[in-house]
């Protein structure tokens, strides 16, 4: 038996969703991503004496929806901490946080058939970033910068119980979360520009064993495939330790994805006390169950509905989820839907010629000029035989590209379908007497020829004849 | 009983660098505070929920807007040392 599978695995995941919020969780500023360094800041940022932070209603409200997404419980009452650390990113010397009494407790999501826990999720202030001089990393810096524009902006960090046992099912788990997340408005869930980070708990332990192992905190995950491989390097490191007869020690490792690993971060000894107190600038939050309701009023369909909802269109699983995965699709889709077109060959676009489009071109479909209107009046225009399916997917790309809509392309370049039985017929007869060898093959027996009939006929009529009645035509004079 | 270890640990955490004397004498002083607020543990709170605050205000909250009151040239003014807009600190050890 390979080493590895003597182990189980055991993951539990801490995300921080920054909030979509256009101001901070406590100050009045602004919380765009990637503008010029301290232009969004306040005294109260600043942490300058005498100041006082205000909560955000809208953070509030976001975060019931996020907890009632979750099936979370949203306590009647919760208040705020101040968790102690001195770094630079925070100028107060402290984080607001919430400690024991978070806005979200309990809760689950699932994935692919499997239920994972949620412990709970609280409110904080984000840090701000530190911008290393002098030399790469922090080892060879002379000095810091600091950066505070992201110091303040709400972050709602949601903690899952440790009921991963794979890399593969800690991804999936980050993908729903961020799925939800992002279908219902509160978080845009990039992982790459930090509006969804995500931290691992990891441990391993002999399988059938009771209790498990001393676990690993691994930080500065920003890709799924980063996630992955972070967690599978943890997970080999670890075994390495135990079947050595080494321990694991209990410790925050940074992961490197640059050099593939991860390594301590802080040893034991700098280990965080963090001194949690209630924050006495901020008053308790008291969330009545109306209050839930009006919330409860605004939830839209979240992503496993969508996917059921898809599948009982008649969408397989994979496209469902396809579709689900990218909201923007999905929106789009939606749409198609309530316009009433044929789901089946709408979605063979969307899946097809379209999604090959968005691929080589590196765009989402709202970048594109194709509009759901257009896409419906296309398969309207198929579905009544005006145009074949061929002639479709030719033309698909001009209104992805122009915005035309498909019945200004038909009447321009004359493509609407032939099915007028006597102008095929007289395609067909030609194409049948102008091959007369395929012709007596077919008639002993090699039946696979009448593809090529049919080939021929469509490309005489340079894709117009329907297909239907080509089929009829030559079945009558070749049968 | 607050130590001199205590004392070392606290201000490491928040980054002080403290004489022999002066852990001395803040050892005596914090050790004399929390013996001071001590004396509240006489108090009988049996069915008494914990509190975070005095007032019985709660949900104090503002409109998500933005909202600025100073440039970032009066906000930058009270910083030791800036540099290209942002704020310079000490090397991170």
């Amino acid at each position: 038996m390979e080493t590895r599978e003597k182990y189980e695995v055991v993951i539990g995941l801490e995300v921080h969703a920054q909030l979509k919020t256009k101001s901070k969780i406590f100050a009045p500023d602004g919380t765009e991503f990637g503008n010029e360094q301290n232009t969004q800041i306040s005294p109260i940022t600043l942490g300058m004496p005498g100041v006082l932070p205000v909560l955000n209603k809208r953070v509030v409200d976001m975060a019931i929806l996020t907890g009632l997404a979750l099936d979370s419980t949203i306590p009647s009452r919760c208040k705020f901490d101040r968790k102690q650390y001195f770094y630079p990113d925070l100028p107060k010397g402290y984080q607001i946080s919430q400690y024991d009494e978070p806005i979200c407790v309990g809760g689950h999501l699932d994935i692919a058939g499997k239920r994972i826990g949620i412990t709970r999720a609280h409110l904080e202030e984000d840090a701000g970033k530190l911008v290393h001089a002098g030399s790469n990393g922090i080892s060879g810096s002379n000095y810091s910068l600091v950066d505070l524009n992201r110091a303040g902006t709400p972050l709602l960090e949601i903690v899952s119980e440790p009921d991963m046992r794979s890399s593969d099912e800690a991804k999936a788990y980050v993908e729903e979360l961020r799925n939800i997340l992002r279908y219902i408005g509160v978080c845009d869930g990039n992982l790459e520009e930090g509006s969804l980070r995500c931290d691992a708990n990891i441990s391993v332990m002999l399988k059938g064993a009771t209790e498990f192992g001393t676990r690993a905190e691994i930080k500065n995950v920003n890709s799924f495939r980063s996630l992955q491989r972070a967690i599978e390097y943890e997970i080999e490191r670890q075994i390495e330790l135990v079947e050595e007869g080494e321990r694991v020690v209990q410790e925050t490792r940074l992961w490197d994805d640059n050099l593939g690993e991860t390594r301590s971060m802080r040893g034991k000894e700098d280990a965080h006390d963090y001194r949690y107190f209630p924050e006495p600038d901020l008053m308790p939050l008291e969330i009545s169950q109306e209050w839930i309701d009006t919330i409860k009023a605004t939830m839209p369909e979240l992503p496993a509905a969508k996917r059921a909802r898809y599948m009982s269109l008649g969408l397989n699983e994979y496209d469902a989820g396809i579709i689900v995965e990218q909201m923007e699709l999905a929106l789009f889709f939606d749409k198609i839907i309530e316009l009433g077109a044929n789901v089946k060959t709408s979605i063979n676009f969307l899946m097809g010629e379209i999604a090959a489009y968005l691929k080589d071109e590196k765009l989402g479909i709202s970048e594109t000029k194709l509009t759901p209107e257009n896409l419906v009046e296309l398969v309207n225009l198929i579905e009544k035989g005006t145009i074949s399916n061929n002639i479709g997917k030719q033309i698909i790309f001009t209104m992805l590209k122009d915005g035309t809509n498909a019945s200004q392309i038909v009447e321009k370049q004359g493509l609407s379908q032939i099915s007028d039985e006597g102008a095929l017929k007289e395609i067909v007869q030609k194409i049948v007497s102008s091959n007369p060898e395929q012709v007596n093959a077919y008639k002993s027996g090699k039946i696979q020829l009448f593809g090529f009939f049919v080939g021929q006929v469509m490309k005489e009529s340079k894709g117009r004849a329907n297909p239907k009645t080509v089929n009829e035509l030559l079945k009558e004079m070749l049968d | 009983m607050i130590t001199v270890k205590d004392v070392e640990h606290v201000a490491k955490l928040a980054r002080l660098e403290l004489s022999e004397e002066e852990k001395q004498k803040f050892t005596k002083q914090l050790g004399d505070i929390l013996k001071y607020v001590e004396q509240m543990d006489e108090v009988d709170t049996t069915g008494v929920k914990p509190m975070a605050h005095a007032f019985d205000v709660v949900n104090v909250m503002r409109e998500d807007e933005v909202v600025y009151e100073q440039t970032k040239e009066e906000l930058m003014v009270n910083a030791p040392e800036e540099e290209n807009g942002f704020f310079r600190v000490p090397k991170i050890g």
